[in-house]
């Protein structure tokens, strides 16, 4: 009988080219995706003169830098931001690579994009010059970020050096209740084990509450791997990624595809397969939260209040909270629901799927918004299937800009920002200071609960305003 | 690229934990093609003010600050975004080791990537480090080959993988060894496209359709 093997393992050994005697795996890459940011890395190439080993398995991206008032290259007036997308286009041209630029109706941010269009699939290990690329692993693939110098060694060789980290498994028992979602799965668990907690693992995600999870949730989950330190996160696919991958323009059709499925049906972690780290929450356990701090560890359910650091023992942990108050100009001891906020942010490769504008377009319907703020969808097909559903009207109704698709106010890049010290409830990934702009306030919750803080001009438990709403609805009803 | 055995140089205290990749450089300077140099770019928002003044109390700002090859902060330094800049600002500012109980995995290969040594101390030893260096550029040694790094009276030990130890001893690239290894990359596409060949990207006979 073989031995019982991680989900990881299965994917981890298949991609194995060579192991050196020091121990580190070269391994082969099925998808390789490069963005605007990747231009160090073809320099890199162009200097050593060499050719991109395998463009059909490369794919250009334009999201990081791309306007998203209109989608005109001759519209956007910063000239080193219109030359990041145009390098982009040259480098990829060159290289016979296939590009989903500025003009594309299929362009979006690459993490939306990739699973959308059928790219990213169950098995396999894919990499990008971004760390959010844990998202792939939504689909039981093995995907990370990696730094240009990587970028340039997989555009070279189609391969990469790593060496095997441990693996973690985070269970998550029982159902979700209503109003609960995957972004507060995740920073629930960052907040426990801290935005280091899982350093040198790949985690799989696991249990009843992963397994009721969308496709789209599950991307979101896997998502957020790296803001606790994650090298990655994976799910088992099943049928819930099977019926989303069937007939994508990417995936395999027909035959390949029930031969490739047969193949993916295999990928699970093995019943006693071991892993070096277990932990597991109760669904029960999890509460809409939001983040208070710099550091998305700094999160609390939305009912809590900010912590007091005279009453924290750790010395470290006190320190490191007055400091985050400091910037975010909170009061310890002030109650999360008292926070107003200027601006709130729906977006980013996180949380701008389908149904996450759907969720927020639900709390937003026939409201307005207390506080200016845009919508970014995550792929330009996002934001056309939200046209036809006619989301865009209540985020227009509300007073939120409808915008393109892009990376946008998450990073910054294209000059969508948060003024410095304005406070912006925002559906991204990363409170850092300065992260949407220096001196900008973030604050990470779900999209709907981003809506709740529209609509009420500061941080606010969906739970309770959905009780309201219910409430209103059955007042006039009476009358 | 340039090896690094010991050095005995000038290092600097960040007493702070968390410091970002973001921190390190925001992202409005990534559009700069490397050759303007960026080490003007490290920290940039951390040690100037918003009309982009110094702060001349900020550590870098200190004599000698810019003969300082060693940085030891605290914990989850380099975290975040996989930008290799974060590391081309510390690299280009003059820095060759940065000293924290832990780093971001992806900042840790690209430090490696680029000769500039991530080592990893336990946290109470950082912490003694930082009391020692205090808030000047103080002499500090650091020993790759022995795991050593002292500063005055205070010595510690530092871990980094064996393997990564030996690149920055030799000042290894990574692409030169991998392309000794082109026979059996080219042995082994051949073998994984026969066995999973749905993962060759058929591009589609429709190039816009998608499911909603």
């Amino acid at each position: 009988m073989s031995t019982p093997t991680t989900l990881f393992d299965k994917v981890w050994q298949a991609h194995e080219v060579h192991r050196s005697e020091s121990g580190q795996s070269l391994l082969w890459i099925d998808r390789h995706f490069v963005h605007e940011g990747s231009f160090h890395a073809f320099n890199k190439l162009a200097e050593r003169e060499l050719p991109v080993a395998r463009p059909d398995l490369t794919f250009g991206i334009a999201d990081h830098y791309v306007p998203t008032v209109a989608r005109d290259l001759a519209g956007v007036a910063d000239p080193k931001v219109r030359s990041m997308i145009e390098q982009l286009s040259h480098n990829t041209q060159q290289h016979g690579v296939t590009l989903f630029g500025l003009d594309d109706p299929r362009q979006g941010i690459v993490h939306v994009l990739g699973p959308e269009q059928g790219l990213t699939q169950p098995g396999m290990v894919m990499v990008c010059g971004d760390s959010h690329t844990a998202t792939h692993g939504a689909f039981g693939s093995i995907a990370f970020g990696i730094g240009a110098s990587e970028v340039a060694h997989v555009l070279a060789t189609q391969t990469l050096w790593q060496s095997k980290p441990k693996v973690m498994r985070i269970t998550v028992d029982g159902q979700l209740a209503e109003g609960i979602t995957a972004k507060d799965i995740a920073l629930t668990w960052i907040a426990r084990l801290g935005a280091d907690g899982a350093r040198g693992y790949a985690i799989e995600y696991a249990g009843e509450a992963i397994r009721s999870l969308s496709m789209e949730a599950r991307l979101t989950l896997c998502n957020l791997s790296i803001e606790g330190g994650g090298r990655c996160g994976m799910i088992a696919p099943d049928q819930t990624t099977f019926d989303y991958l069937r007939e994508r323009p990417w995936s395999p059709q027909g035959e390949a595809f029930e031969q490739a499925c047969a193949y993916w049906s295999t990928l699970y972690s093995d019943p006693d397969a071991s892993f070096d780290l277990e932990v597991t929450l109760h669904a029960n356990e999890i509460a809409p939260t939001v983040t208070w701090g710099v550091s998305p560890e700094e999160a609390l359910p939305i009912d809590h209040a900010v912590p007091d650091p005279e009453q924290l023992s750790d010395p470290a942990k006190a320190r490191q909270a007055r400091d985050s108050l400091a910037y975010m100009g909170l009061t310890p001891g002030q109650k999360l629901t008292d926070i107003t906020i200027d601006r709130v942010f729906i977006g980013s490769c996180t949380n701008a799927r389908i149904e996450d504008l759907r969720a927020a377009a639900a709390v937003l319907a026939g409201h307005k918004s207390r506080v200016p703020g845009m919508v970014s969808p995550g792929s330009t097909l996002v934001k056309t299937q939200a046209e036809a559903e006619g989301l865009d009207r209540i985020f227009i109704d509300a007073g939120l800009e409808w915008r393109h698709s892009g990376c946008s106010m998450c990073v910054g890049m294209n000059g969508d920002l948060v003024a410095s010290g304005e406070r912006c409830a925002s559906t991204t990934n990363r409170n850092f200071k300065g992260r949407q702009g220096p001196g900008a306030r973030t604050h990470l919750m779900s999209p709907a609960m981003v809506a709740a803080a529209a609509v009420n001009g500061r941080l606010a438990d969906v739970r309770t305003l959905a009780a309201d709403d219910n409430a209103t609805v059955q007042a006039s009803g009476a009358h | 690229m340039q090896p690094i055995t010991v050095l005995n140089t000038l290092g600097v205290a960040l007493a702070a934990a968390n410091v970002d990749t973001d921190q390190l450089i925001p992202a409005r300077f990534m559009k700069e093609p490397r050759s303007v140099g960026y080490g003007q770019f490290l920290l940039y928002d951390v040690r100037h003010d918003e009309q982009g003044r110094p702060d001349a109390e900020f550590i870098l700002h200190r004599p000698n600050a810019a003969n300082a090859e060693v940085m030891v902060s605290r914990r989850n330094f380099g975290a975040g975004s996989s930008r290799e800049a974060a590391v081309y600002a510390l690299v280009d500012y003059g820095f060759r080791c940065v000293v924290a109980p832990s780093f971001g995995d992806i900042f840790a290969s690209n430090a490696v990537n680029n000769g500039l040594l991530p080592a990893v101390v336990e946290e109470d030893d950082a912490e003694r480090l930082l009391a020692a260096l205090g808030d000047a550029p103080a002499a500090i040694d650091v020993d790759l080959e022995q795991q050593v790094i002292r500063v005055a009276e205070v010595e510690v030990s530092f871990s980094i993988s064996p393997v990564w130890r030996t690149k920055l001893l030799n000042g290894w690239d990574d692409i030169d060894m991998t392309r000794q290894h082109a026979d059996s990359i080219t042995d082994f596409a051949a073998r994984y496209l026969a066995r999973y060949p749905w993962t060759t990207a058929q591009p589609p006979e429709s190039t816009i359709i998608s499911k909603g």
